[in-house]
C-alpha cells in the first residue's frame, strides 16, 4: 500500500459501525459488524456484496436515512443526527411520484428547501436537460421507460446539488443496453465535470458494474456484513471491458466473493452454533439441474470460468453465487478461486433418469440440510405422521431473521416436495407424509 | 416546451368564449342558492314555513336543494373527520389502539336507531331554532359516511409505499410536505372512491333523517325525505313519483357534475408504474379544462393548495433518522392500564344502566328478533346472489355491455331505496300479503347493485389468457361456472356481498315498518323492534337493539365475510 496521506477533505467517516435487530429470546440479528468507511471528495465508491451482506443498509446509515446502533458517523467531521442536506439519494426502484410530472419529481427536494419558485425551474430545467431529459418536462413517471425514469430519479438527486450522492443499485432494474447507457452517460459527466457533486457511493452486487464505474470497491462479506476486502481500481476512464488487466480484477473479485470464509478467532469463541443457523436461499431443482448440465456439457465439460458463466447465461453474482453454493453443498460441485467445478457426484446426477436424480438429490438432502432431517423425524415419529410448518418457523427465527426463516423453509419445502421426503398442505402450512412411498 | 405549461396570463388576453359565460352563470346561481339554503337554517322553529312543507310540487326543486345542501354539510364534515382521525389512527400507534377497533365497530353499528336522541341533543344546543334540527339531520348523514372514508384514509396512510416515504425523508420534506406531496395524494383514489360511495349511503339516511318526531312533536325540515313522509301520511301516490323524479333529477346531476369528473381526476393519483388504458374523460371535466375561467380558478386553487402543502410547518426543523430502537415498555404499559380503566368504567355503566331498565328477558327477545332478521339478510343474500351472478358474468364478459351496464348499476346503488318503498307498500296493502315476508325485499333494494357491479367488473377482468383456455378445453356447463368463472370472480363477488349485507342490515330499521296513511305495516325482526322503541322514546330498548344488531352484524363479518375474503386474497387472486 502507498503511504502517501491522502490530503483531498474527508466526507463521509464511519466507524466502528454495527447495525443489530433486537430478538426476544435470542442474540440481536447482527447485520452489519464493525464496519469502517472513508469517503473523500473526488472518488466513486462501490460496496459490492451480495443480498443481505448489509450493504443497502450502511447506504442508508451514511444518508442518515437510518441510526445505526453503536458506531459513529460524521459528515464533514460532524456527528449526523438526520438526512444531511448534502446528500441526495437514487433509488433503486426510482421512487418517483406517480402524481407528479417530470418537472415536479425533479423540483420537490428544491420545494422541501424553500427554493423561490424562479430559481427551482431554472435549476429543474438545467439538471433535466444535463441527463438528457428535455422535452419530457411534462410527462409523468408511468409514460416513460424504466431508462428514463432512473434518468428522472438522477436529475430529482443531482438538481439539488449534493456534495454525496448515493445510489442504490441505481441500474438492476433496468435493461442491460438500457443500464450500460445509463453508465457511460453517468460516467462521461464525471469525468467531464459537469456532475454537481463531489463525490459516489453506490452499492451495487453486479461486479462488473463496479470495476467499471469505481475508483474504490469494498467487497462485503454476508452473516453478518463485513468489510471483507477492499481494492483500488487503477484504470482510467473510459474503462474497457475486455481489456485483460479489467478481467482479471472481475476474476479476482470473484474469487473473493467465493472463498469459504475462515473462522475468524472470535467466532470460535462464540457459543457452538445451532444446525438450525444455516440460510437456505431460494434455489430452485430445476435450475440446479440446468446448471449442472450446462457444466457437464461443451465447452466446460466440468469446469467453468464464473465470470464466463455469468455473461454467458446473463446472470449477475446475485444469482450465480447462491446457486453455485447450494450445489457445493450439496456437494455436487466446488466453488474455487472464481472457478466452478462439477463433482462426480454432480455428474452421476446429469446422467441419471428423474427418479435416480430423486433419490440422489434425497441423499443429499438427508446427508447436508438438517432441517430436512429434522422434519422427516418429527413426521416419522408422530402417530399421524403431521406436523404443522409454524414450529420449524419459530425455530429457524430464534437464529435468522423472519425473511429469512420465511425464504428457508420456502426452499425446504420445494426440495423435500421433490425428493419426495415429505407432503406439504399450504393451506393448512402442515407437513405430512400422504404419498409419501 | 408544450403550451399547456404557460401560465394563464401570458397567453395573452382573448374575449372570454361562450363556456366561460354559462360557467360565471352556474357559479353565481350557486352562490345565491347557498345563500338562500343558509338563510333557512337560522330562523326559529315555529316561524312560518320554517318547518312545514307541501306537497306542491313545484317546491320540489327548493326541497331537493335543501337535501343536497345537508349531504354536502355532512360530507364536510366528514372529509374533516376523515382527515383528523384516520391520519392520528395511521401516525400513532397507540392511538390506533384504541381508534381501529372503535371505527370497525362505529361501521357496524345502526346509527339510524339513535336518531331521536342526536335530535333531542342537538335541539337542545340551539333550543327554538332550526339549526338544532338541521345539526341533526347532517349528524344522521355524517354518521352514515364517515367511518368507511376514515377506514380508506387510514389503510391508505398504512400502505405508503416505503420507497417513496423514504425518498421524501432523504429530499427532506417536513412531515406536513410529505403528508400532503406524498401520503394525501395516494390516499386521493380510495377517498374518492369511498366518499362516492358513501354519498349514496348518505341519500339513504338523509331521507330518514328529515322527518323526526321526538315525543309527541314531529317536525318536517323542508326536504324530499320530509315530502315523502308526508306523501304517505296523505296517501298521494303522485306526490311521492313526483319526490322519485327529483331525487333522479339531484342524482343525475350530482354523479355528472361532480362524481364523474372527481373520479376521471383522482386516476392521476393511482399508484401504478405502467400506463393503462385511459377512458375519455367525462365531458364535464372537459367543459372544467377547456373553459377559461374554470381553469383559472381551478389554477388558483391548485396553487393555493400547493403553497400551503409546501409549507414546513414542523416542530422539528430537521427529519430526524430513524432508529431501531424498540418503543417504550413503561409507556406501552401505563397505556394499556389506561384503556383497562376506561373500558372498565364503560362495562360498569352499562350495567348499571341496563339493570335499571331491562330483564334478562328483554335480552332473549331482541335476539330471538334479531334471528328472524338474520333469516331475512341470509335468504335475500341468496336470492340475489343466484340472480345477480349470472347476469353480472354475462354482462362483464361483454365488454361492450358491461361499459353501459357499469355506470347504471352504480346509479341505482346511489338511489336511497327508501323512496322506493311506497310503491311496495302500496302493493302489499292492496293484495293483503303478510308483511312477514313481503316487507323483506326492501331491505336489499338498495344495496343488491353492489353485487351486481362487483360482479361485473370481476368478470369484465377476468384474463383473456384464462378464457382462451377454458374454450380450447371445451370446458362448459356447470364445470365452467364451478372451475372457471366463479373462482375467477369471487374476491369480487365478496367485496360487493359484504357491502350488501351490512347495508342490508341498517336498511332492516327502515324496511321492516312501513306505513300507508292510517295502515301500518310491521313484520317481526330486530329492524321493527328499534323503530318500535324508537317512536315510543324507549332509551334502553333502542340500545338494547342497535347493540344486539350491531353484535349480529359484527359476528356476521367475523365469522363469514372476513375468512371469505381472505380465502379469496389467498388462492383465487393470480400473483
Amino acid at each position: 500500500m502507498d503511504a502517501v496521506v491522502d490530503v483531498r477533505p474527508c466526507l463521509i467517516e464511519v466507524t466502528g459501525c454495527r447495525q443489530a435487530y433486537h430478538k426476544e429470546a435470542n442474540a440481536d440479528l447482527v447485520v452489519l459488524d464493525d464496519v469502517n468507511l472513508t469517503l473523500r471528495e473526488g472518488e466513486i465508491v462501490a460496496l459490492l456484496g451480495r443480498s443481505g451482506s448489509g450493504k443497502s443498509t450502511l447506504l442508508r446509515i451514511v444518508s442518515g436515512l437510518l441510526k445505526p446502533t453503536s458506531g459513529s458517523v460524521k459528515w464533514r467531521g460532524t456527528q449526523i443526527t438526520g438526512p444531511t442536506d448534502g446528500v441526495a439519494m437514487v433509488f433503486q426502484s426510482f421512487a418517483l411520484f406517480p402524481w407528479l410530472t417530470v418537472q415536479e419529481n425533479v423540483e420537490i427536494g428544491l420545494e422541501a428547501r424553500r427554493v423561490p419558485r424562479a430559481e427551482r425551474e431554472a435549476r429543474a430545467e438545467t439538471a433535466i436537460d444535463m441527463i438528457g431529459l428535455g422535452g419530457f418536462e411534462n410527462a409523468y413517471p408511468k409514460e416513460l421507460s424504466g431508462g428514463m425514469r432512473q434518468r428522472v430519479g438522477l436529475a430529482r438527486a443531482l438538481v439539488v446539488h449534493p456534495d454525496l450522492l448515493l445510489m442504490d443499485e441505481p441500474f438492476s432494474a433496468l435493461d442491460v443496453l438500457t443500464a450500460e447507457t445509463l453508465r457511460t452517460d453517468l460516467i462521461d459527466l464525471w469525468m467531464d465535470g459537469k456532475l454537481p457533486v463531489k463525490s459516489v457511493l453506490m452499492v451495487t452486487h453486479n461486479i462488473e458494474e463496479a470495476v467499471l464505474m469505481c475508483d474504490r470497491i469494498l467487497v462485503f462479506s454476508s452473516n453478518p456484513g463485513r468489510v471483507a476486502n477492499e481494492l483500488k481500481v487503477p484504470f482510467p476512464h473510459p474503462r474497457n471491458r475486455l481489456d485483460p488487466d479489467f478481467r482479471q480484477l472481475v476474476d479476482d473479485i470473484y474469487g473473493i466473493m467465493t472463498r469459504r470464509p475462515t473462522a475468524s478467532p472470535k467466532a470460535a469463541l462464540a457459543a457452538p452454533v445451532s444446525p438450525l443457523a444455516m440460510p437456505l436461499q431460494r434455489v430452485g431443482t430445476n435450475i440446479m439441474s440446468g446448471l449442472m448440465e450446462t457444466l457437464a456439457a461443451e465447452p466446460y465439460a466440468g469446469r467453468a470460468d464464473l465470470p464466463a458463466l455469468a455473461a454467458s447465461l446473463q446472470y449477475e453474482v446475485d444469482d450465480l453465487l447462491p446457486l453455485g453454493e447450494t450445489l457445493q453443498l450439496f456437494r455436487f460441485a466446488v466453488l474455487e478461486e472464481g472457478d466452478i467445478l462439477l463433482t462426480d457426484l454432480g455428474r452421476k446426477f446429469v446422467e441419471g433418469d428423474t427418479d435416480e436424480r430423486k433419490q440422489i438429490f434425497a441423499e443429499g438432502l438427508r446427508a447436508h440440510v438438517p432441517l430436512v432431517n429434522m422434519i422427516r423425524q418429527v413426521l416419522d415419529e408422530r402417530w399421524n405422521h403431521r406436523a404443522s410448518a409454524v414450529r420449524f418457523r419459530d425455530e429457524l427465527e430464534d437464529h435468522m431473521s423472519a425473511d429469512y426463516a420465511a425464504d428457508t423453509l420456502r426452499t425446504v419445502i420445494g426440495w423435500g416436495r421433490y425428493a419426495e421426503l415429505f407432503a406439504y398442505d399450504e393451506e393448512a402450512e402442515q407437513f405430512s407424509l400422504e404419498d409419501i412411498e | 416546451m408544450s403550451a399547456t405549461k404557460i401560465p394563464f396570463m401570458a397567453a395573452g388576453w382573448r374575449m372570454p368564449n361562450i363556456w366561460d359565460v354559462a360557467a360565471f352563470v352556474c357559479v353565481i346561481g350557486a352562490l345565491v342558492a347557498v345563500g338562500h339554503v343558509a338563510q333557512g337554517t337560522m330562523v326559529p322553529i315555529d316561524a312560518p314555513g320554517a318547518t312545514e312543507i307541501t306537497l306542491d310540487p313545484w317546491n320540489l326543486p327548493e326541497y331537493a336543494l335543501r337535501t343536497t345542501m345537508r349531504m354536502f354539510a355532512a360530507l364536510a364534515a366528514s372529509l374533516l373527520f376523515t382527515f383528523t382521525y384516520g391520519t392520528a389512527a395511521a401516525k400513532s400507534r397507540r392511538a390506533a389502539l384504541v381508534l381501529v377497533p372503535v371505527l370497525d365497530v362505529l361501521q357496524s353499528v345502526p346509527i339510524l336507531g339513535f336518531l331521536t336522541f342526536t335530535v333531542v341533543f342537538f335541539m337542545n344546543l340551539f333550543p327554538g331554532q332550526v339549526l338544532g334540527l338541521e345539526l341533526a339531520s347532517i349528524f344522521a348523514i355524517f354518521t352514515s359516511q364517515a367511518w368507511n372514508m376514515a377506514f380508506s384514509m387510514y389503510q391508505s396512510l398504512k400502505t405508503v409505499p416505503a420507497d417513496l416515504a423514504e425518498a421524501s425523508v432523504s429530499f427532506h420534506l417536513s412531515g406536513w410536505q410529505k403528508f400532503w406531496k406524498l401520503e394525501v395524494p395516494f390516499a386521493t383514489p380510495g377517498l374518492v372512491w369511498n366518499t362516492m360511495m358513501s354519498m349514496s349511503g348518505g341519500w339513504f339516511f338523509v331521507v330518514a333523517s328529515e322527518a323526526v318526531s321526538v315525543g309527541d312533536n314531529t317536525w318536517k325540515l323542508p326536504g324530499i325525505g320530509s315530502y315523502v313522509a308526508l306523501a304517505l301520511e296523505q296517501k298521494d301516490i303522485l306526490a311521492v313519483a313526483w319526490a322519485i323524479l327529483a331525487m333522479l333529477v339531484v342524482i343525475l346531476a350530482y354523479d355528472q357534475l361532480l362524481f364523474r369528473p372527481l373520479v376521471a381526476w383522482s386516476a392521476k393519483f393511482r399508484f401504478e408504474t405502467t400506463a393503462g388504458s385511459t377512458a375519455s374523460d367525462p365531458w364535464m371535466l372537459r367543459v372544467m379544462r377547456r373553459t377559461r375561467l374554470m381553469k383559472f380558478i381551478g389554477e388558483m386553487v391548485g396553487n393555493a393548495a400547493a403553497y400551503v402543502g409546501g409549507l414546513r410547518l414542523s416542530f422539528r426543523s430537521r427529519p430526524v433518522a430513524e432508529t431501531s430502537k424498540q418503543p417504550s415498555r413503561t409507556v406501552d404499559f401505563l397505556w394499556s392500564a389506561f384503556l383497562l380503566v376506561v373500558v372498565a368504567l364503560a362495562v360498569w355503566r352499562v350495567v348499571i344502566f341496563a339493570s335499571q331498565a331491562l330483564v334478562w328477558s328483554d335480552i332473549g327477545e331482541a335476539v330471538g328478533l334479531g334471528l328472524i332478521t338474520l333469516v331475512r339478510v341470509v335468504v335475500l343474500m341468496i336470492l340475489a346472489t343466484l340472480f345477480w351472478v349470472p347476469i353480472g358474468v354475462w354482462l362483464g364478459l361483454r365488454p361492450e355491455w358491461a361499459r353501459r351496464a357499469q355506470p347504471i348499476a352504480q346509479f341505482l346503488a346511489a338511489f336511497p331505496a327508501n323512496l322506493l318503498f311506497p310503491p311496495f307498500v302500496l302493493f302489499i296493502v292492496y293484495f293483503h300479503l303478510s308483511p312477514d315476508i313481503w316487507l323483506t325485499p326492501l331491505m336489499i333494494l338498495g344495496t343488491q347493485w353492489y353485487i351486481l357491479f362487483n360482479v361485473v367488473a370481476g368478470a369484465a377482468a377476468f384474463p383473456g389468457d384464462l378464457k382462451e383456455a377454458s374454450a380450447n378445453f371445451r370446458i362448459s356447463g356447470w364445470l365452467w361456472w364451478r372451475k372457471v368463472i366463479i373462482p375467477g370472480i369471487f374476491p369480487y363477488y365478496v367485496t360487493g356481498a359484504i357491502t350488501a349485507s351490512g347495508g342490508s342490515w341498517n336498511a332492516a330499521i327502515v324496511a321492516e315498518v312501513a306505513s300507508w296513511g292510517d295502515t301500518k305495516l310491521q313484520a317481526h325482526g330486530l329492524g321493527a323492534y328499534i323503530a318500535d322503541a324508537t317512536d315510543k322514546g324507549d332509551m334502553a330498548r333502542v340500545v338494547l337493539g342497535v347493540v344486539v344488531m350491531s353484535v349480529f352484524v359484527v359476528l356476521f363479518n367475523r365469522l363469514l365475510w372476513r375468512p371469505m375474503y381472505a380465502y379469496a386474497q389467498r388462492r383465487l387472486t393470480l400473483a
